[in-house]
């Protein structure tokens, strides 16, 4: 058997015929293993899913009770059986229940691992090296400009800027899904204890985090406090929001983005951010490299980002690799689409970075 | 070179032009002669250097990185600097006892003496003891392309904030000034008189005109104005003054002061008298002005052979007259350069410079049907190179810049098209990862029946706004992608219609459709289209026909 009889891409996403069931698929499938909680992985409307707590609570809270037929709930290091084959959840690293999916056929093992950081992140799990014959890897970050550094000394950076800047507001722009609740917390681990405001459309899924257990700190809602209350503050809010007449609310605010976009200055520019802030919960392209390297893989199948550039380096290595071609995630930096103010987490087809 | 480094880091970011003039004169202000000057020089990009060029750096890393990487991220992040500055491998060993990194007048120094030999490694060296930010700034210098939002002109501007000065003087005096600005900078801060301008030659820093929009006409009164023909061709300012043996020096400038001078050897004989004449460059054959495409073949040429001067012969059409002998005419009325203008015209007789007639015209209904149809409002054959008209007040002065009220443009009507979206590539530096460069079509009977033909290409014209929604619709409705661009859906009733305007249309073996634009934009994105009703090939080649002065 060929690792592509396992799993082959299709319109609606990587098919794993011999298991009956789709990764993370693009349109509604009869049944669905999801990698994490991000709307363009996790849409609604599938027969079956399969997915870890958290993912599947995160599509709960987004699409509300009857996001599938029927859920079931499996944990890190967990095999289930699916036709002719073995699945496992590995931790990804990448957000809060965020898995690498190993799909194990007779004596191959193919590990599709989603969206993935091999960087610390205090609210997730760490990511796991899976060994494996076939690699399936994302390459949002798949350029070797792409060096993310400390995230610690970004953090620092905010920080400096708002003792600068005492009487101005600071306004983080991160995705609503992970980021925001990752610069909290490393801004509590940097010593930083004021409350922390948050724009309402981040407020259910942070509020989920905190109630498994990562701790975040003090956390208010910036809806209704006065203008002057929030000089010296720091808000987060979904990047769109930071570009926003939402910002008239805040005196003389500071732009900040908090995305591994931001090591590139045009991105920063074209949003007019003025404190870039380069946190990723992407490997960059050291992470990636140094993954496809661990897993020991013979076989390389790269899906969104920038593919041609690391499909160009597995081939240098000597490793088999190709591009997926798959259609409809978090291609590039598309940003979230504008949320209003204490609307649901947005529910189209966005992507974080 | 930090504090340099750091300076072009923060504006980089700072949209606000009163924060960035702020940013550069404190700059000024903080830093010692000689490294200000030569900051000032790297922002109103006077510094050039002999060996160190972008070729150096390509090749630099190319012996550090993979060129296939290397391609793809310089595609990637749109700009030659950064993407190295980033790429930069980590030096291999630990680089404990270096020296930090040297003041920026050293840095230059050592760019423009050092040979070509010895340039590489000296380069490398600094790379790998500076940070990314140092790297950057380092890179900026040597390619010469800031790319940070900064135009001469502000960097001059916030120059002579150091010393209450009007930045206009300094335009003035700029052309006399060389690195690192000793002069400039003794006389702003009231340490000496003021610099003067020796040259016998010099560029004057050009008037530009305003567009006029319709709504403009109901304050202005027709009286007030003249109105020429506005030329497709090149604008240009040709001087020629006596040096210290008295004999005639001519140079061309172009209109942001750049010398052209050796493009065009065989105009230089036409320009006897000392003189500083404003006007535009045309190819004519046979008294007959060429279309722009015919006068591109002689644009930014090194060598100029001589089948070239004879296939192209260059001519000035002339509409201003800056100065006379020692005498500066700027500030004088227009109606009066002028009338100087037709006395030093006639003087110099000559074929190759001829005065740029006026139109007459009593009301601006007048002169809309002579700009609807310039053929027969005295333009005659020349139409073809007629692009719209010029209005200039009778009591304009020459002021450099673009003043308020002074000049207008008013082109003719563009022509528009509906076309369909077919490619969209990334465009490069500020948009670099936004598709903004799109191909387009219009629909042509094939062989497969019905189907697009690519008819051009735009990269302007749309909103930022608009950017942001075309560029959504090219990631989600991609069907393939090769390298950096995308192919767009594009069937009768799947696609994006875009309205395009463009100034002219030629016929190109070229293309594949067998025409080419002039200065195609996108004026309009039609949501509200379908593909399929979009214009047809058929309709451009009538315009071609119809000949409106295409």
């Amino acid at each position: 058997m060929r690792p592509q009889d396992i799993l082959m891409p299709v319109p609606a996403g990587l098919c794993c015929k011999p298991g009956g069931f789709h990764i993370d698929p693009v349109r509604p499938v009869e049944r669905a293993v999801i990698t994490h909680g991000h709307s363009d992985h996790a849409r609604p409307g599938h027969g079956a899913v399969l997915a870890t707590q958290e993912t599947l609570d995160m599509m709960r809270l987004r699409y509300g009770d009857n996001f599938a037929g029927s859920t079931q709930p499996i944990g890190y290091g967990e095999a289930i059986k699916l036709g002719d084959v073995t699945v496992k959840f590995h931790p990804a690293g990448h957000v809060l229940g965020s898995a690498q999916i190993a799909v194990a056929c007779k004596d191959i093992r193919i590990v599709a691992s989603g969206d993935y950081k091999d960087a610390p992140d205090p609210t997730c799990v760490p990511f796991e090296v899976v060994p494996c014959d076939v690699f399936i890897t994302e390459a949002t970050f798949g350029l070797p400009v792409f060096r993310h550094g400390d995230a610690a000394d970004e953090v620092n950076k905010l920080l400096a800027s708002v003792a600068l800047f005492p009487e101005r507001a600071h306004l983080v722009g991160a995705y609503s899904l992970g980021k925001a609740q990752r610069v909290i917390a490393l801004l509590r681990a940097a010593g930083y204890d004021a409350p922390i405001y948050l724009h309402g459309a981040m407020e259910k899924i942070t509020r989920y985090y905190q109630s498994r257990g990562v701790a975040l700190g003090e956390l208010r809602m910036v809806k209704g406090i006065k203008k002057a209350d929030l000089a010296g503050t720091i808000t987060l809010a979904p990047p769109s929001a930071t570009s926003d007449v939402w910002t008239r609310r805040f005196p003389d605010p500071v732009t900040a983005f908090a995305s591994g976009w931001m090591r590139v200055r045009a991105r920063a520019r074209q949003r007019g951010v003025e404190l870039p802030l380069v946190i990723s919960d992407h490997a960059d392209w050291d992470g990636l490299t140094a993954t496809i390297d661990a897993t020991g893989a013979g076989e390389i199948w790269v899906t969104h980002g920038q593919e041609d550039a690391l499909v160009h380096w597995c081939q240098a290595k000597g490793l088999a690799a190709r591009p997926l071609d798959l259609v409809g995630y978090g291609d590039e930096d598309e940003g979230e689409t504008p949320a209003a103010e204490d609307a649901e987490v947005s529910a189209s087809g966005n992507t974080e970075a | 070179m930090n504090r340099f480094a750091e300076l072009l880091d923060r504006l980089a970011y700072e949209p606000g032009r009163n924060n960035k003039l702020r940013l550069i004169s404190n700059y000024f202000r903080a830093t010692e002669d000689p490294d200000r000057g030569y900051a000032l020089a790297a922002l109103t990009g006077a510094l050039s250097f002999k060996h160190a060029k972008p070729g150096l750096i390509r090749d630099l890393i190319a012996d550090r990185t993979d060129p296939v990487l290397f391609a793809l991220s310089y595609d990637y992040v749109g700009d030659l600097s950064e993407t190295v500055a980033l790429m930069w491998p980590k030096a291999s060993l630990p680089l404990h006892n270096n020296p930090p990194p040297p003041p920026l007048a050293d840095v230059v120094t050592t760019l423009r003496t050092l040979g070509k030999t010895e340039l590489p490694k000296q380069l490398a060296r600094w790379l790998d003891e500076l940070d990314e930010t140092g790297r950057w700034a380092l890179l900026k210098l040597v390619t010469g392309a800031m790319r940070i939002g900064i135009s001469a002109r502000l960097a001059k501007t916030a120059a002579a904030a150091l010393g209450d000065k009007d930045p206009h003087d300094i335009e003035l005096m700029w052309p006399g000034l060389t690195p690192p600005y000793l002069d400039l900078f003794a006389w702003l801060e009231g340490r000496s008189e003021k610099p003067v301008n020796l040259d016998p030659a010099p560029f004057r820093p050009v008037m530009l005109a305003h567009a006029i929009e319709d709504t403009d006409f109901a304050n202005l009164d027709a009286a007030d104005f003249v109105a020429e023909w506005k030329w497709d061709g090149i604008r240009a300012q040709a001087v020629s003054g006596r040096d210290e043996h008295g004999h005639i020096l001519t140079r061309l400038y172009s209109r942001s002061g750049e010398d052209i001078t050796r493009s065009f050897p065989d105009l230089l004989p036409s320009l006897h008298l000392p003189g500083a004449i404003d006007g535009e460059l045309l190819v004519l054959r046979d008294q007959r002005v060429q279309t722009f495409n015919v006068l591109q073949q002689r644009l930014n040429r090194k060598v100029v052979s001589p089948k070239l001067i004879k296939d192209y012969p260059i001519h000035l059409r002339v509409y201003d007259l800056l100065g006379e002998g020692d005498t500066d005419l700027r500030d004088l009325p227009f109606a009066e350069r002028r009338a100087r203008l037709e006395a030093f015209v006639k003087k110099l007789d000559d074929p190759r410079v001829d005065l740029s007639p006026t139109i007459a015209f009593d009301s601006w209904d007048a002169l809309r049907s002579a700009r609807a149809d310039p053929a027969s409002a005295g333009a005659g054959e020349a139409a073809e190179a007629v692009e719209g008209v010029m209005l200039k007040r009778r009591d304009a002065l020459y002021l450099p810049g673009r003043p308020k009220g002074q000049w207008w443009k008013w082109k003719r009507d563009p022509h528009i098209i509906d076309a369909v979206l077919m490619y969209a590539q990334r465009g490069h530096g500020k948009r670099s990862s936004y598709y903004s460069d799109y191909t387009f079509g219009v629909w042509a009977s094939g062989d497969n029946g019905e189907q697009l033909v690519p008819v051009g290409k735009a990269y302007f014209g749309f909103t930022d706004e608009e950017l942001l929604q075309i560029d959504r619709f090219v990631r989600r409705n991609t069907t393939e992608k090769f390298g950096p661009v995308r192919h767009v859906v594009h069937e009768p009733d799947q696609g994006l219609v875009l309205e395009v305007a463009f100034e002219g249309l030629a016929r190109s073996p070229r293309h594949k459709s067998g025409v080419a634009m002039r200065f195609p934009r996108i004026s309009r994105l039609r949501w509200d289209k379908k593909p399929g009703e979009a214009d047809r090939l058929e309709t451009l080649e009538r315009m071609l026909k119809s000949d409106i002065s295409l």
